[in-house]
């Protein structure tokens, strides 16, 4: 089977996100009040072919882990998605 | 007279000025392209600054995996010096071969200005000729250059001298000042200023001397120093 994954990167906690902050200092200025805890981070789409979700995701988490994140600072979640 | 490899990734760009400032100290000074999977008759590595193979994903990210890696890594392993300057120092961390982690500045722009750092500790293979509290004026040039580690990570860097350098004026958010980190054993360093852009009063300093000329006249393989 081939599966849609999408992974989220995002800073771990604790992990200072200038991005993140940056873009919740500006958001009052174009009058959008009462947004907060803004994280800023990466998505990847992609398939993969394996013989079930489970397996797919597996695959997804360790290249994930191998390559797509910087597991120091970041960490990868990976979904099973609507391809786009 | 030592012979110290400078590898040459795509996309590097600092790799002619970290040749002339071996030269410059009277050393010789060999390009090493990515793909080679040995460093035989290397004294020692020099990770040049620039941007390997686009800076994609993260600096550093896929350089980690080009094949000359894991001759570094094996090189390193050995005790011998390698330095790795800038985006040098980004794929070192990447690697794994040194400690923490680079984000981006904290002021989100790319730096490009002198900077002083202070000497913090002696025992590395970049600053085992320098002494403790020695200010060196070397320009930066990075937009991740943001030294990061957890708790744990850093009270280790404190307690085995693990932190080289430090800025004196914090230009990027650093962890502890952090401008430069080495490995447990000193054969093993990374730092984002440039000293190789610092080797002559006419271009602005010739501080970076003194970290040359630590890191020359090494041969490799060699004992850990000790601390």
């Amino acid at each position: 089977m081939n599966y849609h994954v999408i992974v989220d990167v995002t800073l771990r906690k604790g992990i200072a996100d200038p991005e993140g902050s940056t873009i919740e200092r500006a958001l009052p200025a174009l009058g959008f009040t009462g947004v907060t805890n803004v994280h800023a981070g990466k998505s990847f789409r992609f398939d993969v072919e394996a013989e079930s979700e489970d397996a797919a995701l597996e695959k997804a988490t360790a290249l994930s882990n191998r390559l797509l994140s910087n597991p120091v600072i970041e960490d990868a979640s990976a979904r099973i998605g609507e391809r786009s | 007279m030592s012979r110290i490899g400078v590898v040459v990734f795509p996309g590097s760009n600092c790799e002619y000025d970290a040749a002339a400032a071996v030269t410059r100290l009277g050393d010789q000074a060999e390009f090493v392209w990515h793909t080679r999977t040995d460093l035989d008759g290397i004294d020692g590595v020099i990770l040049p600054g620039g941007f390997a193979h686009g800076d994609y994903l993260r600096p550093g990210a896929l350089a980690r995996f080009s094949p000359v890696m894991g001759a570094v890594e094996r090189f390193a392993a050995a005790g011998g010096p390698v330095l790795g300057i800038c985006n040098g120092f980004q794929v070192l961390v990447e690697a794994g071969l040194l400690p923490g982690a680079l984000q981006k500045n904290r002021g989100l722009t790319f730096l490009c200005q002198p900077t002083t750092v202070v000497v913090s500790s002696t025992s590395s293979v970049l600053t085992r000729s320098a002494t403790i509290g020695q200010e060196l004026v070397v320009p930066i040039n990075h937009f991740s250059g943001s030294y990061t580690c957890d708790d744990e990570t850093h009270d280790e860097l404190v307690s085995n001298g693990q932190i080289v350098l430090r800025y004196k004026e914090n230009p990027n958010g650093s962890r502890d000042d952090i401008a430069g980190v080495a490995n447990k054993a000193g054969n093993v360093v990374g730092l984002m200023p440039h000293p190789e852009r610092a080797m002559t009063s006419l271009l602005g300093s010739a501080d970076g001397v003194a970290l040359f000329e630590s890191f020359l006249g090494l041969k490799a393989p060699q004992p850990a120093l000790a601390h």
